[in-house]
């Protein structure tokens, strides 16, 4: 019988990451048998909690050589359990660890791989339904697997609902250890992230600043709003290429691609490059001096107005209504 | 020794996408195509590359239909590189097929240091086609680039990862490197440059010549759609004060996303 096999990203506190149980969730209304793959160091300590998520089959690689991700050996052992599964379909996160790992694998295994994903229906013979978006999110596509074994889908997180498991069960569990192996590949060193916010590409939440925000200093304004909401703070383009904030807060294209639930664009005019990366965003929030910025055209909620003066008082309105 | 550098050409993100009427992709009619933003990064490396002495030849490849995409290919020429070879293929080629054209016209050409690519294509997003590649010819992959070093043995890359974490991965050569913004600023093809690439012969090959087939194709996409209309914003009036007080109310009570 065809199964699915998801592929879970756990945070280093043992947590599965939200990602991780959208997928879960998806794959249980398909029906179908459910394995799950974690690796790294604590996957063990998940067995109880997949079980908790209807997963059939825990292959877990409780491995200190997998808590840094190196594509040429994750590409090794997640193609040899692929191989040795054979599930009819995998799913996995479109994140960054996912988009650059599974293209390799499907290489590997001959088969298909669709990336960021925003819509997914799983039948119970195993056949997948996706849709994307194309060029931008001008437009969508319907995704087909052609002569693929095993179907690769990779989920842009926050696109499907978790949902409680009505039917916990007790997970085999199979351990994997890491193969010892000469590398092409070393990691040499990791040099952590600053924030230890959600990435952009994960957060539920994003407060986002252009030119507007006048000086790098005022950014401050968007992390004091963001702490509130517990959202992550990204930027327009243009204050990036101004060195105010780092690129990996840019949104649009040559940045993030970004799909959270609620996006507030303070001080940002909406170039096409940088809608390009937002305008998936469920609501949108747009607070800009000038009434006839493009931005207005995607957003749901509009505020004409100086940010530096609106952004402080909806921390307060949010900290008050948070409160209650 | 030679730098390889592959490249898409992709609908010009101001460009206004319509859709065919059987929905089985875009209407390429009017489009303004241009090379892939993050190629341009590709291309550029490989050009400082050869500049210090660490490659002695730039060729780049691109696949697509041929008559379109020799303008990218001559684009990447009038801005320093040495030679072109465009593989004629049908539009909207998949990743898997991609991947193995390019890995036929690279294992074809002979021996290499290095294989350049853009992290994506703003087109379809997909990030495929650079790892995929990279496994056809056996050689490590360091995606989402954002310095390099290249020594005679290694390659060492800088890579941009989730919530602003930087990896450093060292790669043995031949690799290939997926270039990421931050790499580089891309120069202007410099007049000099324009007239010489006029002239510059590219190199034709066909999918057929290369041995592949779109058998190859694991992925297609179809039955395109547009966006569900947006209803129209809803501004808030009255002042600062207010405005907060109301969005709020409605993020929470309408929008339910509070």
């Amino acid at each position: 019988m065809a199964h699915v096999l998801v592929f879970t990203e756990f945070s280093q506190g043992g947590q599965l990451k939200k990602s991780a149980l959208e997928l879960l969730s998806a794959a249980r209304k398909s029906g179908l048998k459910i394995q799950a793959l974690a690796l790294g160091s604590g996957s063990k300590n998940l067995a109880d909690v997949l079980g908790k998520e209807g997963v059939d089959e825990a292959i877990l690689g409780d491995d200190a050589a997998f808590d840094q991700y190196n594509p040429e050996l994750f590409t090794e052992v997640v193609a040899n359990v692929l191989n040795e599964k054979k599930p009819a379909v995998v799913l996995a996160s479109s994140s960054t660890l996912g988009r650059d790992l599974f293209p390799r694998v499907a290489a590997r295994l001959n088969t298909g791989v669709i990336s960021d994903c925003t819509e997914l229906e799983i039948s119970n013979s195993g056949d997948v339904k996706v849709r994307r978006p194309m060029y931008a999110g001008k437009c969508s596509a319907e995704v087909a697997f052609v002569n693929s074994p095993i179907k690769i889908v990779l989920m842009r997180p926050n696109q499907l609902m978790v949902e409680p498991s009505a039917t916990a069960k007790t997970a085999t569990v199979e351990e994997i250890k890491a193969p010892v192996k000469d590398l092409k590949t070393i990691i040499k060193e990791v040099v952590k992230g600053t924030s230890s916010k959600l990435d952009l590409t994960e957060a539920n939440i994003i407060v986002s600043g252009g030119r507007g925000m006048k000086e790098a200093a005022n950014f401050k304004l968007l992390e004091e709003l963001a702490d509130v909401l517990g959202a992550t703070v990204g930027a327009s383009r243009a204050v990036v290429d101004a060195g105010w904030v780092p690129h990996s807060m840019q949104v649009g294209q040559t940045g993030k691609t970004v799909a959270p639930s609620l996006y507030i664009a303070c001080g940002i005019s909406g170039a096409i490059q940088h809608l390009a990366g937002m305008s998936g965003s469920k609501v949108i929030v747009a607070i800009n001096k000038d009434p006839n910025a493009p931005i207005f055209q995607k957003a749901t909620y509009g505020i004409v107005g100086d940010v530096l003066e609106v952004v402080p008082l909806l921390t307060q309105e949010f900290k008050k209504l948070l409160q209650q | 020794m030679r730098i390889f550098v592959c490249i898409k050409q992709v609908p010009d993100t101001e460009t206004k996408i319509k859709i065919k009427a059987d929905a089985s992709g875009i209407d390429t009619a009017g489009v303004k195509w241009i090379m892939n933003p993050y190629d341009e990064f590709a291309v550029e490396e490989g050009l400082k590359l050869k500049e210090s002495g660490k490659a002695t030849n730039v060729t780049v490849i691109s696949v697509g239909p041929k008559t379109r995409i020799v303008e990218t290919l001559r684009t990447a020429l009038a801005m320093g590189a040495d030679d072109a070879i465009a593989v004629d293929a049908p539009e909207d080629l998949d990743p898997s097929t991609t991947a193995k054209a390019l890995a036929a016209t690279i294992k074809a050409e002979g021996d290499y240091r290095l294989v350049l690519t853009g992290k994506l294509a703003i087109d379809d997003n997909a990030a495929s086609v650079s790892q995929m590649l990279a496994e056809h010819l056996g050689i490590p992959h360091s995606t989402a680039v954002t310095k390099l070093e290249v020594s005679d043995a290694t390659a060492v890359a800088e890579r941009e990862v989730e919530g602003g974490a930087r990896e450093v991965m060292q790669l043995a050569v031949p690799a290939l490197i997926a270039a990421n913004k931050g790499l580089n600023m891309p120069r202007y093809a410099s007049l000099p440059g324009i007239m010489k690439a006029k002239k510059k012969v590219i190199k034709e090959l066909t999918l057929d010549s290369l041995g592949v087939s779109t058998e190859e194709t694991r992925i297609r996409y179809q039955n395109y759609q547009m966006p569900p209309e947006k209803p129209p914003v809803k501004m808030i009036e009255g002042d600062a004060a207010t405005q907060a007080q109301t969005l709020a109310k409605l993020l929470r009570e309408e929008a339910k996303v509070i």
